[in-house]
């Protein structure tokens, strides 16, 4: 059984964070919204249980890009879903060399939002666990030496 | 952006440039031939003059020498004979013979006359050998002087005639040895004096008669020339040269000189018209090339700045369809910036609207509303919002990426995805104006390497020709494509309206850049003619069918890579 995903929401628009972060709530899911990427990347660096972050492309300040190439440069493992207002390729593919999961078109469909932020928290739970066990190999390995 | 230029300005301009070419041109041209001319003519005036004034002193020379030579003849006959010698017939026969042998048939007879005025001896061809000359003018006349010539006159004989006479004394005894000199001889020197058409000399008296025949039909009235005596003895040399009128009102020139110690006046006459035909031939040359010159300048002149004036204009309505173009292209591009801002802007809210509906959506399903009796018609509501919400991200979309693509970066597309986006971004425009526009696209076209925006344009271009063309009636646009058959390697696209169509004698002109049909202010008549532009830069080609009252149909031939 998959332990509850911790998901951070980042959006500029509040209510679309709030009614998200119901939505999300009700289907199991852990929220911690943030309203801007310089307050995404505060919140991440004092909580560091957060396993997905669903981040939207186009914010004032830092934008989405900006936002996740911080964010994979402080936590390579933390897992991103862009959510695009535009329909363009080409941001969408830009975020996904920068290491983002994946991408998605707003206003999006809530199952698949939902789906896609599984599958990110998985890949993320699955690194998670297979670095432990290497550390634990590791520890393991010194013992036996001693 | 530059103001429009009026016919007036062109005018104008034209005006100008024909006017500085024609007078920079002009002014030389006037300024040389007219000093050539003026030097002319007074270079030809003096050697007019001189000429004269030559052939003056040398007939002078000449008659004076003929006269004095007569005179000097007679004078060594008379002084180398005695009188009995001389008083006979035969000998002088003799003698007459001799001097006509050597001078020609110039002396006509020969004679001696007593004091009484009796000829005492003859020797000619009259019978004169006891004529009496005792009241003869050239008698008294002779007698008074050592040697006399006679003016011209009839005397006994009857013809024209004058006398050469030289009075010798003998020991007491006096005498006149006299000889006629043949008029004709004496008038052959003076006749022969020819010049140009008009000229001609004569000889005249103190008395104002003819000593010459004037070679004239009618001769002037030589009372006329009396002053020219005056004139004449006021010379240096005895030679004056003078223009006339006489009272005729002929304007001649003169060459006048004195002859026989002042009793005979030789006058050389020519119209002056005659006298300076080359001059005026010269002028008349000139005005001939000045006019012809000058034809051929303003003909130039004119001509060039003509063909100048429209090259400009031409220029000019270039420039200002440029700058039409580029305020057309900068609108599209600000309405394009302006869509995606829009289509962003209205984006966020249709996401909340749908997430907030969704919400709803997700407490419905809680236990305490599954008993509500209008769950069924929430749930449908709740769809509805989606749907729409769903639309309205459909179209935003759409938007932003046509307000994107105004690029004309080459790409491999799918040519009926155009169509396709095209149709639907007309479709509303197109139900305004009660047009359908229906598509029939084959599924198996290939990619093709085009820039999607400049194809857009084109199809844009065509599809609001043809609903503008149908905005009253209303009608069906067919757009299809499909593989060409008759143009191999060639994905034909063939837009087909049911309008007005197209007048025969606009279809030559359509493809022109200005070329419009629309009121003024309303086309710029250079859709068609950027459609051409951009069809021939893909290597394509485009034509175009239309029969009025039928229909217009435009084919576009784009190739592809197989």
């Amino acid at each position: 059984m998959m332990t509850t995903s911790y998901v951070m929401l980042v959006d500029d628009e509040v209510p679309f964070v709030e009614t998200m972060t119901k939505r999300l709530d009700k289907r199991g899911l852990k929220i911690i919204s943030a309203h801007s990427g310089e307050d995404a990347l505060k919140v991440l660096k004092r909580n560091d249980t957060v396993d997905v972050i669903i981040l939207d492309v186009k914010m004032p300040g830092m934008d989405g890009i900006e936002t996740l190439q911080e964010i994979k440069k402080i936590f390579p493992l933390k897992e991103v879903i862009m959510l695009t207002g535009h329909a363009t390729v080409e941001t969408a593919i830009e975020g996904m060399k920068l290491g983002a999961f994946d991408y998605l078109m707003k206003p999006c469909d809530i199952d698949t939002l939902v789906a896609k932020v599984d599958e990110a928290a998985k890949k993320k739970k699955s690194h998670d666990a297979k670095i432990e066990q290497a550390r634990i190999d590791k520890l393991v390995l010194r013992r036996g030496y001693d | 952006m530059a103001k429009p230029k009026n016919k007036n300005y062109y005018q104008s301009l034209s005006r100008n440039m024909v006017l500085s070419a024609i007078i920079v041109s002009f002014t030389p041209m006037l300024l040389v031939i007219g000093i050539l001319l003026h030097q002319f003519k007074v270079s030809y005036h003096e050697k007019t003059y001189a000429h004269l004034n030559e052939l003056v002193q040398k007939h002078k020379q000449n008659i004076d020498t003929f006269l004095m030579e007569k005179l000097a003849n007679i004078r060594f006959l008379a002084m180398t004979k005695n009188f009995e010698t001389l008083n006979d017939d035969e000998f002088l026969q003799r003698k007459l013979q001799f001097l006509r042998n050597d001078y020609g048939n110039v002396f006509v007879d020969l004679g001696i006359v007593e004091a009484s005025g009796m000829q005492a001896a003859y020797a000619g061809p009259l019978k004169l050998g006891n004529a009496n000359y005792k009241d003869a003018e050239w008698f008294k006349n002779a007698w008074q002087a050592d040697s006399y010539i006679s003016d011209v006159f009839l005397g006994l004989r009857g013809t024209p005639h004058f006398i050469v006479a030289v009075k010798q004394n003998e020991s007491g005894r006096e005498f006149l040895l006299r000889a006629t000199i043949d008029f004709m001889a004496f008038n052959s020197l003076v006749q022969n004096l020819r010049l140009g058409k008009t000229g001609y000399a004569f000889i005249l008296n103190r008395e104002g008669k003819y000593q010459t025949q004037p070679a004239m039909d009618i001769p002037p009235d030589p009372d006329g020339f009396e002053f020219f005596w005056n004139a004449v003895e006021k010379t240096k040399n005895n030679i004056l040269i003078t223009k006339w009128t006489d009272e005729t009102g002929v304007d001649s020139l003169y060459g006048v000189g004195s002859l026989k110690n002042g009793q005979w006046m030789l006058i050389v006459k020519q119209q002056t018209a005659d006298a300076f035909s080359d001059l005026r031939r010269m002028y008349l040359l000139a005005v001939l090339i000045f006019l012809l010159g000058g034809a051929g300048i303003i003909f130039m002149a004119s001509y060039t700045t003509r063909r100048m004036v429209r090259r400009i204009r031409r220029a000019d309505q270039e420039k200002e369809g440029m700058n039409q173009q580029i305020i057309e292209t900068g609108k599209m591009a600000s309405i394009g910036e302006l869509a995606a801002g829009i289509a962003h802007e209205i984006n966020n809210p249709v996401a909340i609207m749908v997430e907030e509906a969704g919400w709803i959506g997700d407490l419905l399903e809680e236990e305490e509303f599954s008993d509500s009796e209008n769950l069924d018609e929430f749930k449908r509501a709740l769809t509805q919002i989606n749907t729409q919400g769903r639309r309205c991200k459909e179209i935003t979309h759409k938007l932003l990426s046509f307000a994107r693509k105004t690029d004309s970066t080459v790409k491999d597309v799918q040519l009926n995805d155009i169509v396709t986006e095209i149709v639907d971004l007309s479709a509303q425009m197109a139900k305004y104006n009660k047009v359908t526009i229906e598509t029939s696209l084959q599924k198996t076209l290939p990619y093709i390497t085009i820039s999607p925006s400049e194809i857009q344009q084109v199809l844009l271009n065509l599809i609001n020709n043809a609903l503008d063309a149908m905005e009253k009636t209303g009608g069906t646009i067919n757009i299809s494509t499909k593989i060409s058959e008759i143009e191999p390697g060639h994905i034909v696209i063939v837009v087909e309206d049911n309008g007005p169509g197209i007048p025969d004698a606009n279809l030559p002109r359509l493809f022109d850049p200005f070329f419009t049909t629309k009121p003024v202010g309303k086309g710029t008549g250079l859709g068609l003619s950027i459609c051409y532009g951009i069809i021939n830069k893909m290597g394509g080609k485009i034509d175009v069918q239309s029969e009025v009252g039928k229909g217009t149909r435009f084919r576009i031939w784009i190739p592809f890579q197989k």
